[in-house]
Formats: C-alpha cells, sequence, structure tokens
C-alpha cells in the first residue's frame, strides 16, 4: 500500500528545489534555506501533531536542544561541525525521550501546558545559564566554526550557495525518512492512535509506546532544525527557545496541512514569506500572523494541502 | 474436538463503589464453543468480559487463558495473545478506508504490507465486505460497519473472539447474514457474546450462561436454560 504518487512528487520537489539554486540568487537564496530548515523543524512537529494527533506547545525546547546542543559543541568543543551537528541531534534526541516519558501521562490540554512548561524551563535556563549559552545576547560561533572538510574538501559555510545545497541535504534526508515512516505500517499505527486510541490498544498495540516514538522522532527531527539552523548561520540566542518559536512551528503546519507529508513545507514557505512582507510593512505583524491563525481555525482546520487532499487528491498525505 | 479448557476465571470480583459488578465468578470456557451471556441490565456482563479483555481491572480472582495466567496482562498484551474484543458501541477508524480498518488489525500479528494487504482482504471476504475495502468506514451504513468491527477482529486471527452485543441496532435481514458469519468464524475460534436478542441466542449458542446481579444463575445447553424456572424469572420473564 505505498503511495507511489507522493514519492513521484517527494523526488519532483527535491529536484526543484535543487534545480532552483541555479536560478534566483541574492536574498531569495538565503530566505529560501531559512525555509527549508524551518520546514525541517515543523516536519519534526507534524510527526506528532499531525500523524499522531498530540498538540504539543513546547517543540522550541527540542529545536533549541538541538541549537545549543550543537551551538556550545562547537563554540566551547571546539568540535569539527559534523561532530556538533551529531551532539545537538544526540542532544534533542535525549530530551525528547525524558520529556515525552513525562509529557505523555498527560492527554489533550494538559498535554499541552505540560509541554509548554517544559519548554518555558528550557527557555528560562538557557537565560539563566547566560555566563555559558550567551542569554538573549547569544554567542556568534568563532571563525573555526564557519567552515568543515568534507572528503577532503574545504566547505565554507560563509558562503550562501554551500549553505543552500547543505540545508537542501538534511531536508531530502528527512523528507524521504518521513515517506519511509508514515506511508508505511509505522505510519498506519501513527494515524490509528490519532483517530481511534482506545480501539487500536484492543486491536493489541501498546499505546503508550507509540506515542512515545512519535513524540522522540518529532523533538530529534526538530533538533536536527535547531542545530543546523545554529550552525548554519553561525549564531546560537535565547531568542530561539521562546514561546513563540513553539506557536509558530504549530502555524506553520496547521497553515501547510496537518498530517499531510508536504503541509510544512507548504505552510512554512508561505508563512514567512508572508511575515517578511509584513514585518516589512508594520511591526504588528502578528497582528495579522493571529488574525489568519484564527480564520484557519475557523474555516480551514485541515490547510492547505489538508483540504486539497479531501477535496481531490486521497493521496496527498 | 477434544474438550479443552481456553479459558477459565477463579473468584473473579469487580467492585465500583458499593456495587459488587462482578461477584467472585468461577466460569470457563471450552475451546469451539459459542457462547452466550445473557442477564437483565446491570448483571454485569460488561463488566465480566471487560475483566477478559483487560480493559477493566480486577479486585479479586484470577484468570487463566489457554493454560496462562493473563490476570495482570495489559489488555493489549491479550490480544496478541489471541482475545480480540468488539465493542459494544461500533468502534472504528471512520476517517478511514476499510481496508486501512482491517490492515489495522492484521499489522497486530503480521510484518509485511503484502501479507498485510491480503489478511485484510480475506477478512472483508469473511463477512461480505469486500467491494466496500476502498470506502471511507464512516460512510458505511450501521450495520455493515458492525461488521467491519467483526471483520477487524478476525483479522486478528483470534482464538477467542469477544462480541459484545453485535446485533443491537441491526436490521433482521443484517441479523441473517450475522448468524452465517459467526458461524463460520465460530470454526476457527471460540466465540463469546453478549447478547439481548433471545433469537439470535438460541440460534447460535452452544451454551448459555446467565449472569444476574454479578453472580452465575446458571449455566448449560440452551434448551434447558429456556426451561430453567431462576432464569425466567429473572431475565425471560420480564423480557417478555
Amino acid at each position: 500500500m505505498r503511495n507511489l504518487r507522493l514519492f513521484a512528487l517527494t523526488i519532483a520537489v527535491l529536484a526543484g528545489l535543487f534545480g532552483v539554486q541555479f536560478v534566483i540568487s541574492g536574498y531569495p537564496v538565503l530566505a529560501l534555506t531559512r525555509i527549508l530548515i524551518l520546514a525541517v523543524f515543523a516536519m519534526g512537529y507534524n510527526v506528532l501533531m499531525g500523524y499522531t494527533g498530540l498538540v504539543s506547545l513546547g517543540h522550541a525546547l527540542f529545536f533549541a536542544a538541538g541549537l545549543y546542543g550543537a551551538g556550545l559543541a562547537a563554540y566551547y568543543g571546539g568540535v569539527a561541525l559534523p561532530i556538533a551537528f551529531a551532539a545537538g541531534i544526540a542532544a534533542a534526541a535525549v530530551l525528547s525521550l525524558v520529556v515525552g516519558l513525562l509529557a505523555l501521562r498527560t492527554q489533550t490540554v494538559s498535554f499541552m501546558i505540560v509541554t509548554l512548561m517544559f519548554a518555558q524551563a528550557g527557555y528560562l535556563a538557557t537565560l539563566h545559564f547566560s555566563a555559558i549559552t550567551g542569554g538573549d545576547q547569544g554567542l556568534s560561533l568563532p571563525a573555526h566554526a564557519r567552515s568543515f572538510s568534507l572528503l577532503g574538501q574545504e566547505i565554507a559555510l560563509t558562503s550562501a550557495t554551500a549553505r543552500y545545497n547543505i540545508a537542501l541535504a538534511v531536508f531530502a534526508v528527512v523528507l524521504l525518512a518521513l515517506y519511509a515512516l508514515t506511508q508505511g505500517p509505522r505510519g498506519r499505527l501513527f494515524a490509528a492512535v490519532r483517530e481511534n486510541p482506545e480501539r487500536t490498544r484492543m486491536l493489541g498495540y501498546d499505546v503508550g509506546r507509540i506515542r512515545l516514538l512519535a513524540f522522540t522522532v518529532s523533538g530529534t527531527i526538530s533538533g536536527v532544525a535547531g542545530a543546523l539552523y545554529g550552525l548554519m548561520f553561525g549564531f546560537i540566542g535565547s531568542s530561539f527557545a521562546e514561546f513563540r518559536s513553539s506557536v509558530e512551528v504549530l502555524l506553520f503546519t496547521l497553515v501547510g496541512g496537518p498530517g499531510t507529508l508536504f503541509g510544512p513545507l507548504v505552510g512554512t514557505t508561505v508563512m514567512t514569506l508572508l511575515i517578511d512582507r509584513l514585518s516589512g510593512l508594520t511591526s504588528a505583524y502578528l497582528i495579522a500572523v493571529g488574525v489568519l491563525l484564527i480564520v484557519l481555525t475557523l474555516w480551514f482546520p485541515k490547510g492547505i494541502l489538508g483540504t486539497i487532499r479531501d477535496r481531490w487528491a486521497p493521496w496527498l498525505r | 474436538m477434544a474438550e479443552v479448557t481456553l479459558l477459565q476465571t477463579r473468584g473473579l470480583t469487580r467492585r465500583f463503589g458499593g456495587l459488587t459488578a462482578v461477584d467472585r465468578v468461577d466460569f470457563t470456557l471450552m475451546q469451539g464453543e459459542i457462547r452466550a451471556i445473557i442477564g437483565p441490565n446491570g448483571a454485569g456482563k460488561s463488566t465480566f468480559v471487560g475483566l477478559l479483555s483487560g480493559r477493566i481491572a480486577p479486585d479479586a480472582g484470577t484468570v487463566l487463558f489457554d493454560g496462562q495466567d493473563i490476570t495482570r496482562l495489559p489488555a493489549h498484551r491479550r490480544v496478541r495473545l489471541g482475545i480480540a474484543y468488539t465493542f459494544q458501541i461500533t468502534n472504528i477508524y471512520p476517517a478511514m478506508t476499510v481496508r486501512e480498518n482491517l490492515a489495522v488489525a492484521a499489522q497486530s500479528r503480521l510484518a509485511h504490507e503484502a501479507e498485510i494487504a491480503a489478511a485484510a482482504q480475506e477478512a472483508a471476504i469473511a463477512v461480505g465486505l469486500e467491494d466496500r475495502l476502498p470506502d471511507r468506514a464512516g460512510a458505511l451504513s450501521y450495520g455493515h460497519q458492525r461488521l467491519l468491527e467483526v471483520a477487524m477482529g478476525l483479522a486478528l486471527h483470534p482464538k477467542l473472539l469477544i462480541l459484545d452485543e453485535p446485533t443491537q441496532g441491526l436490521s433482521d435481514d443484517e441479523i441473517d447474514n450475522f448468524l452465517t458469519v459467526v458461524r463460520r468464524v465460530a470454526q476457527t475460534a471460540t466465540v463469546l457474546l453478549i447478547e439481548h436478542n433471545m433469537d439470535v441466542v438460541m440460534a447460535l449458542a452452544t451454551a448459555i450462561t446467565v449472569l444476574d446481579r454479578g453472580r452465575i444463575l446458571a449455566e448449560g445447553p440452551p434448551e434447558a436454560i429456556a426451561r430453567d424456572p431462576a432464569v425466567q424469572d429473572a431475565y425471560l420473564g420480564s423480557a417478555t
């Protein structure tokens, strides 16, 4: 029951994203790099919220775990960037497993509050330990952490092209991994837990373990995005751990379509471009974002791709 | 078939506050039976099968299944051992297709997508839903949804299939079809059903257990139960 049309679309999108760098230059490349990294964050969030049906308000914590795990390793440890990247992912994986074990004792609204509390604790910790983390001033990564060698080739992260292709490579790996995860038996189980946990339990599944798996995968992928973001742009700061990050990733997923493979990419693209434009016009752009959120919740709860899926393309999931 | 005990309870008890819903029940089920549990409302039937399936934890007593003590086993582990449970209120995945509903059940015991798909197909054929495989489960008629739920139980290949009031809300035609399905199921699995419709019970059951106020009031072949004056007094008399 693999989803061949979706797989074809996946390949086409990746090819398109690779090709587009020969057409655009300057600021759009930077914007698209950011979009790809934030889309990875949203894709991680979507595993939990879209596919498994658990709404977390604390995913900034896992993004920040990746960001600080990687950033601090590079800043203080002076390790090579690939190792710093791995350290960030490991930090997010461990943290999401532990937080998942605790937070999944609750459900629905309590779950949202508990995840929010954990994230706030993480945010406050980054401020409290500002001697190490740099607090809200943040830390700029030193020159040695702005380049690394890959197969004997020196790659400088000051190059926009290098950054774009690294971001695209990570995005592609995550996208393909999520295709495999969500379109196979495991994805069907996630959906079963989302649609009817009690029925799923009575078909012989440990619902708690499935949720924990989804939570950990979700948090780890969010950490991948955080680690990548910090290393790509050479800056780590507590603003990334703020509540706003958790809300934004929720918004990206909602706009694009929760529980669809490409919803996070579409939502992140639309929202980042919109926020970019709006913040150029007014400093009160968050009001417009808020209005959009209300409109979506009322009239398009399934998001852009979710609506298209339900009306025309059931394979788009 | 040799007489093999499939399921046995000893002193099984469950209280809700001051009410003892299931009171020291000793119950034995043989392999290959179609056993009906009947009794007036509030007799403890649903609680009793809830204790068997693991949805409810007992206060006292033990449950043995296939020679193994499963009293402390969580519900999902009991399903893996071969106890399938279908809900009193239809409980499916309405947003998913019939095929996906059955696949979720089948992958509980199978690993490969091809095997899962084949098992889903087989379960659909067993209840006559093979033409509806691509349809959204929520779009099926009520009767078909009940059949889908039984098919999900079948896809588990259970040793014991527990049906909690399966014919409730079905039309006469649907009930006839349902009887055929259950008889077919009974060739490979033991069936335990809670049922209010006495015609269904009489048509299907090889033995009947009558529960009243949490205790077994009577047990035996259908004809004997129908004649039992205590049963008539407690249940049949008041129902007709």
